[in-house]
């Protein structure tokens, strides 16, 4: 009994320690060599603007269309639960607030992994698997620097604007439903809005959120695009793989950093 | 002082994990010359090649291009030594994102600082010397596999390499795209001056292209010599390789239980 209970421990950290920490590794130094080869992708822009309008412009039409349907689905449910305590004037702090500090950089983040990630990694992998990057290679070209950082540096850009429009689109369906079409008043829907949201505390916070989860999603984007194992199977593995680790990804660090800035006043 | 070979693999092993797949191998290049390194799928034939172009590292062993060990430079040195050669991959591996011009400017961006106005002369004389500065704009996708093939070929002469790599080039082509192909290798290789490396298994086509053959099997250097001594040599796996036979020394079944132990087992 004690031998298959010490069998299963091994073999469960077998695969923690293979599956894991080793990719884990793998992945920061991977990270390393991008930032080191990141060069060429500042003294050529041109290079990461070609990316940013791949991963950031082609992503605005389903941020843009989420941000204003959860948007409009705030004003509904804020002004019901206001109503009941007769403050429904606070229903644009409410909108705003959710929107800038939680909503906005997760639910941006969440659609920029699914859209933008998910691309960049199977491009990424379809490039290995078709030997592109070994072709670079062989042309003394660095598939890093050329191919990984342009697209490691646009989405950390873009990222953090998806956010913001975001949460705008989100306020703007807020004041449609809020204002509009339920008859809130709008001097007091605007001018609350305008004394209660702190720009340190609650725009800013926003903005280190939304870099943060860039950073992460990109980051396993390239990561697992570059790692794939070379056939359909392995591409395909990976661009799920982007998705589910990215979301849980910017869930865990959404409280870590949530907690980091918590004041609890 | 420059030896007369431009590449030379010296007692050259290697594996992956535990499984060996060259053993003990000597080949040399001459300057100048077409070289072909022959021998069935899986002998080793292409990874040989990915060490001549330090895409790999021997476990033992020696490989020198231009008097270099190539197996001992580092990344900035070996990135130097790989401007001077070019490879051309199985399937092209052209950059599906560009269209064939900029296939073929690519490497003239990266590592020159010519004017636009020259890299596309540079380019479409490039295209030219394939047959193709027709078909400059269209992308990898409309092109058809011999031309993609033809495209990725100037693109890996586009710095004027003084070695050129050629990883099964005649693969999956028409009689004609064939044709075509082993003529621009002997070509080109001899109008740049440049020393070539064939890996194939289409024979005909290679006997009649080379100047001298390495004949591989099981990661071994079983047989060397010119066309002539590879039509006439007597080593019976050669023979069956040259001829086409199915069974012979490389035997048409995998090993197997016996076949009528097996259908009659239950």
């Amino acid at each position: 009994m004690t031998g298959r209970l010490a069998e299963l421990v091994r073999a469960l950290g077998a695969r923690i320690v293979d599956n894991w920490i080793w990719r884990l590794g793998f992945a920061c130094r991977f990270l390393w060599f991008t930032l080191k080869e990141s060069g060429p992708s500042f003294r050529r822009f041109h290079l990461t603007i070609r990316e940013i309008y791949f991963t950031g412009v082609l992503s605005l039409i389903i941020i843009l269309v989420s941000g204003l349907f959860v948007g409009m689905v705030l004003g509904l449910q804020g002004y019901d639960t206001l109503v009941r305590y007769g403050s429904s004037e606070a229903l644009g702090v409410l909108v705003s607030l959710s929107l800038v500090r939680e909503l906005g950089p997760v639910v941006a983040g969440l659609l920029f992994a699914s859209r933008a990630g998910s691309a960049i990694t199977a491009e990424i992998g379809l490039m290995k698997a078709t030997e592109q990057l070994s072709a670079m290679e062989m042309m003394a070209v660095d598939p890093i620097a050329r191919v990984v950082a342009p697209r490691f540096w646009a989405g950390v850009i873009s990222m953090p604007l998806l956010a913001a429009l975001f949460s705008a689109m989100g306020v703007f369906g807020g004041y449609l439903v809020g204002v509009r079409l339920i008859g809130v008043d709008e001097g007091s829907f605007w001018s609350q809005m305008q004394a209660a949201v702190d720009f340190r505390e609650d725009v800013l916070n926003g903005v280190i959120k939304s870099l943060v989860f860039g950073i992460a999603v990109t980051w396993i984007a390239v990561y697992e695009g570059y790692d794939a194992p070379p056939t359909a199977e392995g591409v395909s593995g990976a661009t799920t793989r982007t998705v589910v680790t990215s979301s849980l990804a910017i869930l865990a660090l959404d409280f870590v950093l949530t907690a980091l800035m918590f004041r609890g006043h | 002082m420059a030896t007369s070979n431009l590449v030379e693999v010296q007692n050259v092993t290697f594996g992956y994990d535990q499984r060996e797949v060259l053993k003990n191998i000597n080949l040399v290049v001459p300057r100048g010359k077409v070289v072909a390194i022959m021998g069935l799928s899986g002998c080793g034939k292409t990874t040989l090649l990915r060490l001549i172009g330090g895409a790999l590292f021997p476990n033992q062993g020696e490989i020198r291009v231009a008097d270099r060990v190539v197996n001992k430079l580092g990344h900035d040195a070996l990135f130097e030594l790989r401007r001077k050669m070019g490879m051309l991959f199985q399937f092209g591996a052209l950059f599906t994102d560009m269209s064939s011009f900029d296939n073929v400017a690519f490497q003239m961006r990266e590592h020159t600082n010519l004017p636009a106005s020259i890299i596309r002369d540079l380019a479409l004389m490039k295209l030219q010397a394939v047959g193709l500065r027709g078909a400059a704009d269209l992308m990898p996708s409309e092109l058809s596999g011999g031309m993609a093939r033809r495209v990725a070929l100037a693109r890996s002469i586009a710095l004027d390499p003084m070695l050129m790599m050629y990883d099964e080039p005649f693969t999956g082509l028409d009689p004609i795209s064939l044709g075509v192909i082993g003529q621009l290798i002997r070509r080109l290789n001899d109008s740049l001056g440049a020393t070539s490396i064939v890996v194939t298994h289409d024979v005909a086509e290679a006997l009649e292209l080379v100047d001298y053959v390495y004949y591989m099997s099981a990661g071994k250097v079983e047989f060397q010599g010119t066309p002539d001594q590879v039509r006439a040599a007597g080593l019976s796996s050669l023979r069956q390789f040259v001829y086409g036979e199915p069974d012979g020394p490389v035997p048409f079944h995998y090993p197997a239980p016996d076949y009528r132990q097996d259908l009659f087992a239950q």
